[in-house]
């Protein structure tokens, strides 16, 4: 129950656009159709459901404090969380090549469709936040750690598609000269996330 | 001495990378409840970019092309521990650090660092590879306090924490301290941008 509530959580009440403003600059820059948002949302989702469960291990057997106390007593005051934000980035650099050859090899298809977005998700701030968010978090186990990256993922994918329609819509519409382009998306997407806000009031 | 007016002017207004490039903006919007939070977020990010441009522009003609993208991740990686061990070492900088959270690691995969780098500092001398990151730091800096300015004083009355409206009996207004507001804010501060300089237009 209590993972089905943190999956929830994590699609709609902190979604990673709206209440955080994570990977914002792809969002901007990939959501002129819906196409191509769908393969960009599929990559993220992809991604972090693979980098934030390694980083949870990561995090937990080497970064802690006192997390190395598995090679000895001797260890067991070793703090070594500054070393977090490298490590973090090249395990996603890492698993970012390893995801690119594996979805080359075995799924040419979605490798076509998913085209420059895959090695450009290793300079995401969603992933890398993602990975960030599981630290600051202290989840109990793994299993938490891959239900929160599944849900921040799709809540990701979420607000990608939904922008993306909605800016396909825009292009009928009469917007003043100023605002046409960037300006209107930004506060279209603050009006999303007003709207996103709803689902704060909900506890669970 | 013309081109390095430029250099310097165009990341602050014409070619800002927040507002024109595009580029930044998660961490512009996250950080911009308060003009403090937002003073340390700039001038941290100033730093790193002007550093490691520089660092990368040194370096620029030993990196391989295929793995420059992991070469600038872990300079820029490192420049953002240094920054962060900085901060959080003095009692006064300490909290503000706390506060920005994920946001200071969230540097490593900010776009205008990485940006600037891939743009400016891997295809020119140092020097001007220094000043070109730390006028883009500016750039967004400038929009960075812009919006927190904003952001503060109409959503708790306070500037850098001192009651300004507060003290003439504002009462606050909740909304503009929540996330959308901030993209409403930077929507605004576009059109006014692009309603002035109509070259930018789309």
């Amino acid at each position: 129950m209590e993972y089905i509530s943190l999956f929830i959580k994590s699609i709609f009440v902190d979604n990673m656009i709206f209440a955080y403003f994570l990977g914002m600059c792809s969002y901007l820059a990939v959501s002129r159709n819906v196409k191509t948002a769908n393969g960009l949302g599929i990559a993220v989702v992809l991604v972090l459901a693979i980098t934030v469960p390694v980083n949870y291990l990561l995090n937990r057997f080497v970064l802690q404090p006192g997390a190395l106390s598995w090679l000895g007593p001797g260890f067991a005051s070793v703090d070594l969380s500054f070393l977090s934000y490298i490590l973090f980035i090249a395990v996603i650099a890492a698993m970012v090549q390893i995801v690119e050859m594996i979805v080359e090899k075995y799924l040419p298809s979605l490798y076509s469709s998913l085209g420059i977005f895959l090695p450009l998700i290793a300079v995401n701030c969603a992933i890398l936040g993602g990975s960030l968010f599981m630290q600051q978090r202290e989840f109990g186990n793994i299993l938490e750690a891959i239900v929160y990256a599944l849900g921040s993922g799709i809540g990701w994918y979420l607000a990608i598609v939904t922008l993306a329609a909605i800016r396909e819509k825009m292009a009928y519409s009469n917007v003043p000269a100023g605002l046409r382009g960037i300006g209107i998306t930004f506060i279209t997407v603050g009006l999303m996330g007003i709207a996103f806000m709803a689902f704060m009031g909900i506890a669970l | 001495m013309g081109k390095l007016r430029e250099t310097i002017l165009n990341p602050l207004f014409k070619n800002n990378p927040v507002t024109v490039l595009v580029l930044g903006i998660c961490s512009s919007l996250a950080v911009t409840v308060e003009m403090k939070g937002a003073l340390v977020m700039a001038l941290s990010v100033t730093v790193v970019t002007g550093l490691s441009s520089l660092i990368l522009s040194l370096i620029r003609k030993t990196i391989p092309n295929r793995v420059r993208i992991i070469v600038q991740l872990v300079v820029v990686a490192l420049l953002v521990i240094l920054v962060d061990q900085i901060l959080r070492s003095f009692e006064a900088t300490y909290a503000i650090d706390k506060q920005l959270s994920v946001y200071m690691g969230l540097i490593i995969t900010n776009c205008i660092v990485m940006g600037r780098i891939e743009a400016f500092a891997l295809g020119n001398k140092p020097l001007p590879a220094l000043i070109d990151g730390l006028a883009n730091g500016l750039g967004y800096g400038l929009i960075l306090l812009t919006v927190a300015f904003f952001r503060e004083l109409l959503g708790s009355g306070t500037l850098f924490g001192i009651p300004v409206l507060k003290a003439l009996g504002y009462p606050g207004n909740g909304l503009v301290i929540l996330p959308p507001m901030a993209l409403i804010i930077l929507g605004c501060i576009i059109w006014i941008q692009r309603s002035i300089d109509k070259e930018l237009q789309e």
